[in-house]
């Protein structure tokens, strides 16, 4: 008896269409986000992410009812990120049906908007999203650092202390993704992976570099783990979400199957 | 029977999961309100919640809800589902936000983990108590139907009830410590969980409190 770890499907949704290609057999519609959610819903995923990379507000109506509809059908927690940039953002998601957000860039630049979210909602529902990169010479001690806009814009924030200062001021959870791996599928970056959740006393979700199911479980038996993330291992085709617990659990790590 | 279900709403955060997850469990209407008329209408009753417990509590007894709750629950006798935050909400009292009375419904305390919550091997756990963990059955009832005991629920929570009567609990789960998942007393159930983000079993769990008639 034990507190399963989870496997989140992770959908980048740019103007209410899911991207980075999505093949499923017997899918009608490949792009469309409702479905998809659908079908990792029905294949046993413990929760989804819906990634909003839309660039431009006007869209984000669009975001709002898509999310609205995936609720409506998916009893599972669901978790809106992207363009999350203040409170109201956050009660429109809440609103339309998500469980959780997702803050990122916002809380870099107004790290207080992570705390007043948590004493408005409730930190169960604000996850703060963690972008790094590794910023040391290989050899060296490994420090890594927080970028934004997709891993181009370096901050200068060192990453542990982030994590540290987001767990203390109220977020729920954290959702860490290596932009060194991130679409590579070399696998999570474990040394932070692990650096982090042994420095934090709430759940991190590792993210970015999945290619095979052993990266899934190398996440939670080597990064310390509570949920790993991953797009396009699931998107593609490769494996079932079933598939991927079917192995973790064969690696003795706790799923719910 | 007929199933019209009233969702208390008091304005603490998204009722929607619930409402539709109730819809797709089959109820014929459901409401989401705090209206006493509609509550007295409505042939069931669920209590959710979501946040901390000092505004939750400031916003029940603020709208009223500890009376519609009392009317429900001990007056008119129907079923009640109460969730998560809603069912701390039920006991005496509780530790979160330096201390805060609650309705004294079901004689109990609300406590905190730890920090830092350890496992029985030493092992940290984290707070909150987030995802999908085992609940162990610890006695039939008319909501466990067609579920099995150790059926994984989602759980997200940083403290957790202990009723005075340990009889009351009906179902717990594994976390550094055993605790109380639900509890059961004449026409009321508890969850600490989320049925209505518990996939299946969580339908399941709607499906059977549609057609119970409050006894077990």
């Amino acid at each position: 008896m034990a507190l399963a770890k989870r496997i989140i499907p992770c959908l980048d949704v740019d103007r209410g269409r899911v991207v980075k290609g999505v093949n499923f057999v017997g899918i009608r519609d490949a792009g469309d986000p409702v479905e998809i959610a659908r079908r990792y819903n029905e294949e046993g995923a413990d929760e989804i992410t819906f990634l909003d990379i839309t660039a431009s507000h006007e869209e984000r109506d669009t975001t709002v009812q898509t999310v609205e509809q995936i609720a409506r059908e998916v009893f599972i927690p669901l978790t809106v990120g992207g363009g999350i940039r203040a409170l109201q953002d956050i009660r429109t998601m809440l609103n339309a049906g998500a469980d959780k957000v997702s803050i990122n860039t916002a809380a870099i630049h107004d790290p207080n908007l992570v705390s007043a979210a948590a004493a408005r909602f409730g930190s169960q529902c604000i996850v703060v999203a963690i972008d790094v990169k590794r910023v040391s010479e290989p050899g060296s001690l490994p420090r890594y650092e927080l970028f934004t806009h997709g891993g181009r814009k370096p901050t200068g924030i060192e990453a542990v202390a982030w994590a540290k200062k987001m767990a203390a001021l109220g977020a729920g959870e954290l959702l860490l993704t290596s932009m060194d791996r991130d679409g590579t599928r070399d696998g999570f970056e474990l040394t932070i992976t692990r650096e982090i959740t042994d420095s934090v006393d709430i759940p991190v979700i590792a993210s970015g570099g999945v290619g095979t199911l052993q990266h899934l479980a190398d996440g939670v038996t080597q990064g310390g783990a509570d949920a790993v993330l991953a797009a396009s291992i699931f998107h593609f085709g490769e494996y079932t979400v079933r598939e991927a617990k079917q192995f973790m659990v064969s690696e003795g790590i706790p799923m719910r199957l | 029977m007929t199933q019209r279900v009233a969702v208390i709403d008091y304005g603490m955060g998204n009722l929607h999961s619930v409402a539709s997850a109730l819809e797709h469990a089959g109820a014929l209407e459901v409401t989401v309100t705090h209206d006493h008329e509609a509550i007295t209408n409505a042939d069931r009753v669920v209590f959710p919640g979501v946040g901390g417990i000092r505004d939750c509590m400031e916003a029940i007894r603020g709208l009223g809800c500890d009376q519609l709750l009392e009317q429900a629950i001990t007056v008119e006798r129907k079923p009640v589902l109460a969730i998560c935050v809603g069912m701390q909400s039920l006991m005496t009292a509780s530790e979160e936000n330096g201390g805060i009375a609650c309705l004294n419904q079901v004689p109990g305390e609300v406590t905190f983990f730890g920090n830092p919550h350890r496992g029985s091997d030493g092992t940290r756990l984290k707070v909150p108590h987030m995802g999908w963990n085992q609940v162990v059955q610890k006695r039939t009832h008319p909501l466990w139907a067609g579920i099995e005991s150790g059926t994984h629920f989602y759980f997200v929570h940083s403290y957790h009830v202990v009723p005075k009567d340990p009889d009351l609990v009906v179902g717990t789960f594994d976390y550094g410590l055993s605790g109380c998942a639900a509890l059961a007393r004449d026409n009321v159930f508890a969850t600490q969980f989320h049925p209505e983000k518990s996939h299946q079993a969580g339908l399941t769990l709607l499906k059977n409190f549609l057609s119970w008639d409050g006894t077990c």
